[in-house]
């Protein structure tokens, strides 16, 4: 055995007599609330799946293309310049110009010198927010299935989240009936996330409103993840934070890795009332300093340039939603119509053994290559469901799902 | 143009020989109206062909293709279509379009030999009274040809499963 393979020993810590199980337990111990939350209910799907070479990956949460060539051109154009220091904290004042010029399309109106906040992804938009506003204990409503990481980071944040179902019936609509229900009107925050991961799910006018009149009623904070409003192929964006009185409650978050392709560059920001912003910028600058510098550049070109790029996108991808969802229904899938973002959640309970989505995705990945997302892994109001990604090219969702329908013979 | 002609026309860009039930559920229209679609967009001239779109180095066979630009001087009795009609009746064409810049056509031709280009240009452009001038670009290689990449595809480098 070579030094490397002690060495490997021992960061794994799994052989008997390594240095860990000789020392006792690690005095790293993770802090409760860290232990408390449980590993991704996507991991053991992602290893499976890297370990196979034939397999067909539907369970992408990342554009399959690349970002517009103006965005990496100003990228790489800011760095032949020599522009590698840090940023204001808020982020370059002509990119948080262009942000609050942007987001007039959706009705948005904010100051770009006090209420918007450039961030590394619009994940560390959403930590910060939590980290900005919920206390120790307070409850934080999270419609359920939706996005992975609000639940731990509620509880990296020390709160308590509060899970309101939704249901494919109802296209997986959020109603005040809901809301309450699940005594969110208890609740201190509610997180938004529309068009929404893993469903789809669009809100429409009037249940926007519905929602508003709830929060202002019950004094709820609203965290809005609007990440995928630029892919909306029902209807128009539709934005909680322009409802009457709830653009003082509200933190509506955005970014550039979905509608641009720019995943990889780590960009987001944070909008909303001046307090709110100062006091997730207090959080951003002790914490990040300011977004990398070479991806606002990025940001900035894709406003200012990639309009086209981006509608070429959404094209492609609503050809995409409208060929699954219709091969779905033919292989008997049920499948609430998703109205944006680039994911279908359909309904496997019917089809799947004893129901269990989590098996149906495991026996479709052990027995054709085809890897889904077990609706599970977007919390309990996702059991009975898979969610499959459109991220993908046309010829492998054909083929995906040509081997769904072998799979189901 | 409605959202589903404009979908059906993108899909047919994108691989024309699409089936018609794959090009419905693409659409959001049923069978009946694709084809219906596909029948209108054809009598109004806005889709005018079907084409294999070709990367000959795959081939065994010989293929050369050349861009010229080609300036021309009109007088009254010669305007820019009758040039251009001349031009476009040699099968070796593949494109031709008026520029604006430098030169006033663009003349995509291709033939099987360097000689098949050079007497294309020689013999059917040059002698046309009102061509001034004529610059041949040969192709040396092409990478990518009406929005398919002739390269090979980079590996997908993506998780294969993510949040």
């Amino acid at each position: 055995m070579n030094g490397n393979d002690d060495r490997a020993e021992t960061d794994g810590g799994t052989a008997e007599g390594s240095a860990r199980t000789e020392g006792g337990p690690s005095r790293f111990a993770p802090a409760d609330r860290v232990e408390s939350v449980p590993p991704s209910g996507i991991r053991e799907f992602f290893e499976v799946a890297e370990n196979r070479d034939d397999v067909i990956s539907l369970g992408v949460g990342e554009p399959d293309f690349t970002a517009p060539w103006a965005a990496r051109s100003a990228a790489i154009d800011s760095l032949e310049r020599g522009r590698t220091s840090y940023t204001a904290n808020r982020g370059m004042l002509d990119l948080r110009e262009a942000i609050a010029g942007r987001v007039t399309r959706y009705g948005q109106s904010y100051d770009p010198d006090t209420e918007i906040l450039v961030t590394t992804g619009a994940s560390e938009a959403v930590d910060l927010a939590f980290r900005a506003f919920v206390n120790p204990g307070d409850t934080v409503a999270l419609p359920t299935p939706t996005y992975v990481s609000y639940e731990p980071g509620v509880r990296f944040a020390g709160g308590e989240p509060l899970p309101v179902h939704t249901h494919h019936e109802d296209d997986w609509a959020l109603t005040p009936e809901a809301l309450l229900e699940a005594g969110a009107d208890e609740a201190d925050v509610l997180v938004l996330c529309y068009p929404n991961n893993p469903t789809g799910a669009t809100m429409d006018a009037d249940e926007m409103d519905a929602v508003a009149d709830f929060c202002r009623e019950h004094d709820l904070l609203v965290i809005a993840d609007e990440i995928y409003a630029a892919l909306t192929y029902e209807g128009d964006h539709q934005s909680i934070a322009t409802r009457p009185g709830m653009r003082e409650r509200t933190v509506v978050i955005n970014g550039f890795s979905k509608a641009y392709a720019m995943t990889g560059l780590r960009l987001g920001y944070a909008m909303g009332p001046e307090t709110a912003i100062d006091a997730m910028t207090k959080v951003h600058q002790y914490a990040m300093l300011s977004a990398p510098t070479t991806a606002q550049h990025a940001a900035l070109a894709a406003i200012e340039r990639c309009d086209d790029e981006v509608e070429r996108m959404r094209r492609e991808y609503d050809r995409r939603r409208r060929y699954v969802v219709s091969r779905l229904r033919e292989l008997g899938i049920d499948v609430a119509e998703p109205g944006g973002a680039f994911y279908a959640f359909p309904r496997v309970a019917d089809v799947a053994p004893e129901g269990d989505a989590r098996a149906f995705a495991t026996e479709l990945l052990e027995a054709e290559g085809v890897a889904a997302v077990p609706g599970t892994a977007f919390g309990a109001g996702g059991e009975g469901h898979i969610r499959i990604s459109y991220a993908t090219g046309l010829d492998d969702l054909k083929e995906a799902m040509a081997r769904l329908e072998r799979f189901l013979s | 143009m409605d959202e589903a002609t404009r979908s059906l026309i993108d899909a047919l860009v994108a691989d024309a020989r699409e089936s018609t039930a794959d090009l419905a559920r693409q659409t959001g229209l049923d069978e009946a109206a694709v084809e219906e679609k596909i029948a209108e967009l054809e009598a109004s001239g806005a889709l005018r062909g079907y084409t294999a779109v070709v990367d000959w180095e795959a081939t065994d066979e010989e293929r050369v293709s050349a861009v010229i630009e080609v300036n021309v001087e009109l007088d009254r009795e010669t305007d820019y279509d009758d040039v251009a009609r001349r031009i476009a009746e040699s099968p070796a064409v593949d494109s031709l379009r008026l520029m604006s810049g430098d030169y006033d056509f663009a003349v995509n031709v291709s033939g099987s030999s360097m000689g098949d280009v050079s007497r294309f240009v020689s013999e059917e452009v040059a002698p046309l009274p009102a061509v001034t001038k004529t610059v041949t670009h040969y192709v040396m290689e092409t990478f990518k040809e009406r929005g398919i990449r002739f390269t090979d595809h980079d590996d997908d480098d993506r998780l294969s499963v993510t949040p």
